[in-house]
């Protein structure tokens, strides 16, 4: 052969990206959870109280931002990779793609991109509407800030939504996530600040997932509870923990359907 | 031109189940090959071990002269499958174009889909087409990258006549034009329309390996049945040319070659028949029995 045996990655990297860009968009049950609730769940529990200030000048505006920012990203994590990897599934995607030249990793890197993507828009629109319909304000090196850190610390939320698409079913999958990820996101304090919070829930708070990460943000407002690193060791740690039960799920169907 | 796929001895094992049971076969470039046989006989199966889409339990496996799995042999395959899906969000352009990303040097989008007979679907969403469109869009997908090799299992499942033609005349085209092309059907007609080769696969093992002449050579063009005046058992038939024997309580069926000889014997052997009829066996009933000799 005189031409090149394989396609160039980066080539079908972009036409996978953009393909599953305009999957996730045209399925409503994704793009409207990921890019309207959080404006929705913002406008419940922060703008009544956004005019605020806490006793040590931090806006609670701002730091409910912060926290439904970090549950946006969280929630495009293991949505989109939960429920989207069992749909997969059950439909029977992989065994096509399976076939094909496709690398495995360029589909999973697609998809991690596709989701990058939508935390981003998710963020833009929910901090846009916080400063336009809220009136509440930060410098823009901030806001930058938080988005940036939300999205380079969401990998414990991608693993999570891969263990949860591996191990359950398409049925199951929504159920799951819900069952999941919102009651770790409410206990974490990210719909209600921490102190206003049963002891128990506080004293529980430390060890979620969600409180670390939601750190990252609520710091860059100098209201964190623990240093950056301390926080990404814990994230690091879920990661890992999260990744093993992914990685147990998906060898165990390898074996069942491919093997 | 060389082997493009080659089966050594593969064996596959689903726990209790041995799929496939020993298979040798070697396909050359340009062969057109039909897999033939009926449900359950191991031709999924087959094809999967081919394109490395399982691990054979014994034996080997090789695509172009690489292991099934390898990114440049499949890169030279395209491929369609029996049980996958593919989302429904996308319109055909949409993904056919996605797939045209995964090769090398592929075809321009619309010549895909024309092959494939979907210009009028070009812009509809996947979720809108009937199972026989959506049967012609896997064509489209296998076929969009143009490879040199094609593997299509059950290619005309759920088509309407005019589509299985299109479809049949698209496979004939690009064999000509010197395509590789595996495909598995249950359907001795189907075989005999495409293919320059058929291997009959039974319970996990080829049992014939021609060409449709000579397969059709040996499936019994007849078929026979009468009453017994008194019942009469299998041993009756012991050395005669049948196939496909069966005797219910009033009725002796079967199929063979040479009725006139068989009915001589049975005679001489002393059988008293009445209601005797000899008709034309349909081809696939007769092409069944040979897959399932006692």
């Amino acid at each position: 052969m005189t031409s090149q045996a394989v396609a160039p990655v980066l080539k079908m990297l972009l036409a996978q990206t953009r393909s599953e860009l305009l999957m996730r968009w045209r399925v409503p049950a994704f793009s409207v959870t990921n890019l309207v609730l959080p404006i929705v769940f913002f406008t419940f529990f922060g703008l009544p109280v956004a005019h605020l200030r806490r006793g040590d000048g931090v806006s609670i505006g701002a730091y409910l931002l912060a926290s439904f920012g970090a549950y946006a990203v969280g929630n495009v994590m293991v949505y989109g990779f939960g429920i989207g990897v069992a749909n997969e599934r059950g439909m029977k995607i992989d065994r096509l793609m399976r076939a094909s030249p496709l690398p495995p990793l360029v589909f999973m890197l697609a998809k991690v991109l596709t989701a990058l993507v939508f935390s981003l828009v998710a963020l833009v629109l929910l901090i846009a509407f916080g400063i336009v319909v809220g009136g509440i304000h930060e410098t823009p090196a901030v806001w930058a800030t938080i988005i940036t850190r939300l999205l380079a610390g969401s990998l414990p939320f991608i693993a999570l939504g891969f263990a949860i698409g591996y191990w359950s079913g398409p049925n199951a999958a929504p159920a799951l996530a819900n069952l999941i990820y919102l009651p770790l996101s409410f206990a974490s304090g990210l719909f209600v600040p921490l102190n206003q919070l049963p002891a128990f829930i506080q004293n529980l708070a430390p060890y979620l997932p969600n409180y670390h990460y939601a750190q990252l943000a609520w710091s860059a407002l100098g209201a964190g509870r623990e240093s950056l690193g301390e926080s990404l060791l814990w994230l690091a740690a879920y990661t890992a923990l999260f990744l093993t039960l992914a990685v147990r799920s998906y060898r165990r169907e390898e074996r069942a359907k491919f093997a | 031109m060389g082997t493009v796929v080659e089966l050594r001895g593969a064996r596959k094992r689903f726990g209790e189940i041995e799929a496939v049971r020993g298979v040798d076969l070697a396909i050359g470039a340009g062969e057109l090959v039909a897999l033939l046989g009926p449900n359950g006989a191991g031709k999924t199966t087959s094809i999967s071990l081919m394109l490395g889409l399982r691990r054979p339990t014994a034996g080997e496996a090789c695509l172009f002269g690489l292991d099934p799995e390898d990114r440049r042999a499949r890169s030279r395959c395209g491929v369609m499958l029996q049980e996958s899906g593919t989302t429904g969000v996308l319109t055909v352009s949409e993904i056919v174009d996605l797939f045209r990303a995964y090769y090398p040097a592929p075809l321009p989008t619309a010549r895909a889909i024309s092959l494939a007979g979907l210009d009028a679907k070009a812009n509809a969403r996947i979720g809108t087409l009937s199972g026989g469109e959506r049967q012609r869009l896997y064509f489209a997908l296998a076929v969009c990258g143009d490879p040199e090799a094609m593997f299509l299992d059950e290619p005309t499942v759920g088509m309407d006549v005019e589509a299985r033609r299109g479809v049949l005349e698209s496979i004939h085209a690009l064999s000509a034009a010197g395509k590789t092309i595996v495909l598995t059907t249950h359907y001795l007609e189907e075989a005999d329309q495409l293919a320059h080769r058929i291997v009959v696969i039974d319970r996990g093992v080829v049992i014939a390996d021609a060409t449709p002449r000579e397969i059709k050579s040996r499936i019994p063009s007849k078929r026979i049945n009468f009453k017994p005046d008194t019942p009469i058992g299998a041993s009756t038939f012991s050395g005669l040319p049948v196939q496909g024997l069966e005797v219910a309580d009033h009725r002796v069926h079967f199929l063979s070659n040479e009725p006139e000889a068989v009915l001589r014997a049975l005679f001489e052997r002393g059988v008293v028949m009445r209601d005797l009829e000899v008709t034309g066996a349909d081809l696939e009933e007769a092409f069944l029995s040979l897959t399932r000799r006692p």
